[in-house]
């Protein structure tokens, strides 16, 4: 009688594809970087939204490997590389200002302020690049409300934690730091800003704004600030990061616009990160029905 | 002794090894390792490429001269055409892959955007270069007129260096790097542009 070969294995043996893929995944992460694979942390009870269902995802080694962070290098590949040991426990963000209940919340708090929401948002550079990010994170507002702003405060500002010696390569960057961006206060108070903590199912990775950083997706990435350690309710419109470096180029509100061009590049189109033909960029990155209203008899050319 | 610049290997040598960043390029592309933005990767490598060949191109002269090195001549056309040839993937891989042959857009951006208006400068002043690069060229228009012809290429260098320049939003250290490169080749011939000069006046050198 023929003896089976000792090679054949019943099928429920077969490791399931997503686990393969996963290990996989998992593998070279560990290749990549000890810390890396350490920090690739699950987050738990993430509510889905219906935010962003239709579009195709960016895969998490584009949205992981090319980002702008000054502060770990300007190529697009030094974040990734520069910012593994980058330290965000313990972290704190002073949320102060023209509050009535000013106050410093430590990230575990932070996390708890809210239910962990996916919001699928497009993402658009005002380089001329796009993804589509799964972010995971909860409104603005929430942490905002915490504090009671007062009737004063009609800007926020944000700044970005800064070390010289965990960010040797910020020395190159060409620009100032601390990073500090600002929204208006209806801006912030806005259901689409929301403070990320996470992408893809997982703990926010270092060179993507680690541990929290801010997501608006209607205007260009540059004023989605990362990993903030301060948030302040203000008077009077707070300076920005690349206004101060170039004026001319970048401006206070910088909302997606295809009609106002950067002054050395047309804002028209944008290269979606993955895809070979470039698509038209939307008014608003598309987020025009909930967002118009903020900007209603405003002069976008001039107030870009 | 022969030095080995005068060996008749020496030139394929060149040919393949000024040919490998684009093989390099190419076989990146087939096999999309180029990271994630790859029409930006091809960008940015064949226009630092044009500019490393336009400073080995000029590096020849200097070479020659101060290092006595007279057969480094043999290989001066061959690194200018691949400058040229750099040049020439550069600007179809924005022609081509960035703007998909919008005549309109392209036209606005030579016009209103400074950096790009010096990156058509610098083609457009390589463009003649490359075409009178034959020896029958030099016989028709004769030494001395191509050789003047040829000093377009100091235009085409510095235009190079300045749309680079006005390209990156704030490190600028690598053009600041060519820009220094490009000013040394250029202070090493100072002491030959005076002699000539002299030359030309009709005296004599100093004695």
């Amino acid at each position: 009688m023929a003896q089976r070969p000792d090679f054949s294995l019943p099928y429920s043996m077969v490791t399931p594809r997503s686990v393969y893929l996963n290990r996989r995944r998992w593998l070279a992460s560990l290749l990549a970087a000890p810390a890396a694979a350490a920090a690739a942390q699950r987050l738990d009870n993430v509510r889905k939204t219906g935010y962003g269902k239709s579009e195709a995802l960016t895969p998490y080694e584009a949205v992981t490997t090319y980002n702008n962070f000054y502060e770990f290098g300007a190529s697009k590949e030094d974040p990734a590389r520069n910012a593994r040991n980058f330290r965000t426990r313990p972290w704190t963000v002073r949320v102060d200002g023209e509050a009535l209940k000013p106050r410093t919340f430590d990230l575990d708090e932070v996390l708890k302020l809210a239910p962990l929401e996916e919001r699928i948002y497009r993402f658009r550079c005002v380089e001329g690049w796009s993804m589509v990010i799964p972010w995971i994170g909860f409104p603005l507002a929430e942490i905002l409300k915490q504090v009671e702003p007062k009737s004063t405060a009609r800007f926020v500002a944000f700044e970005t934690f800064f070390d010289q010696r965990q960010m040797p390569q910020s020395a190159w960057s060409g620009i100032p730091f601390p990073y500090v961006e600002g929204l208006r206060m209806d801006e912030a108070m806005h259901p689409l800003a929301i403070l990320s903590v996470g992408l893809y199912g997982e703990v926010l990775p270092n060179q993507n704004g680690a541990p929290l950083r801010l997501v608006v997706p209607w205007k260009y990435g540059f004023k989605s600030i990362k990993s903030i350690v301060r948030i302040r309710l203000v008077k009077n419109q707070p300076p920005t990061t690349w206004n101060l470096a170039n004026p001319r180029e970048y401006g206070f509100y910088s909302n997606v616009n295809p009609d106002v061009d950067h002054p050395r590049w047309s804002q028209k189109k944008e290269r979606r990160i993955g895809e070979f033909f470039k698509r038209d960029t939307l008014l608003f990155n598309g987020y025009g029905n909930e967002v118009a209203a903020l900007y209603a008899g405003m002069d976008l050319r001039r107030d870009y | 002794m022969r030095p080995w610049t005068a060996s008749r290997a020496a030139r394929p040598a060149l040919f393949l090894l000024c040919l490998a960043p684009a093989l390099w390029l190419a076989a990146g592309a087939w096999r999309g390792a180029l990271g994630v933005n790859p029409i930006e990767k091809i960008t940015l490598e064949t226009g630092q490429w044009t500019l490393r060949l336009l400073a080995a191109t000029l590096a020849i002269t200097p070479l020659r001269k101060l290092a006595r090195w007279p057969e480094l001549i043999r290989f001066r056309r061959m690194l200018g055409l691949f400058a040229f040839f750099y040049a020439s993937l550069h600007l179809m891989t924005y022609v081509w892959l960035d703007q998909f042959f919008d005549w309109k857009e392209i036209g606005r951006d030579v016009l209103k955007r400074p950096f790009i208006t010096a990156g058509a400068l610098a083609f457009a002043a390589m463009l003649p270069l490359a075409a009178t690069s034959t020896r029958g060229w030099i016989a028709r228009l004769g030494g001395r007129r191509w050789q003047r012809l040829h000093r377009l290429v100091y235009l085409a260098a510095a235009a190079g260096v300045v749309h680079f320049w006005w390209k990156v939003k704030s490190d600028v250290r690598e053009p600041a790097l060519y820009a220094l490169l490009f000013a040394l080749l250029l202070a090493l011939r100072l002491p030959f542009f005076a002699r000539n000069a002299r030359a030309a006046a009709g005296g004599q050198a100093a004695p």
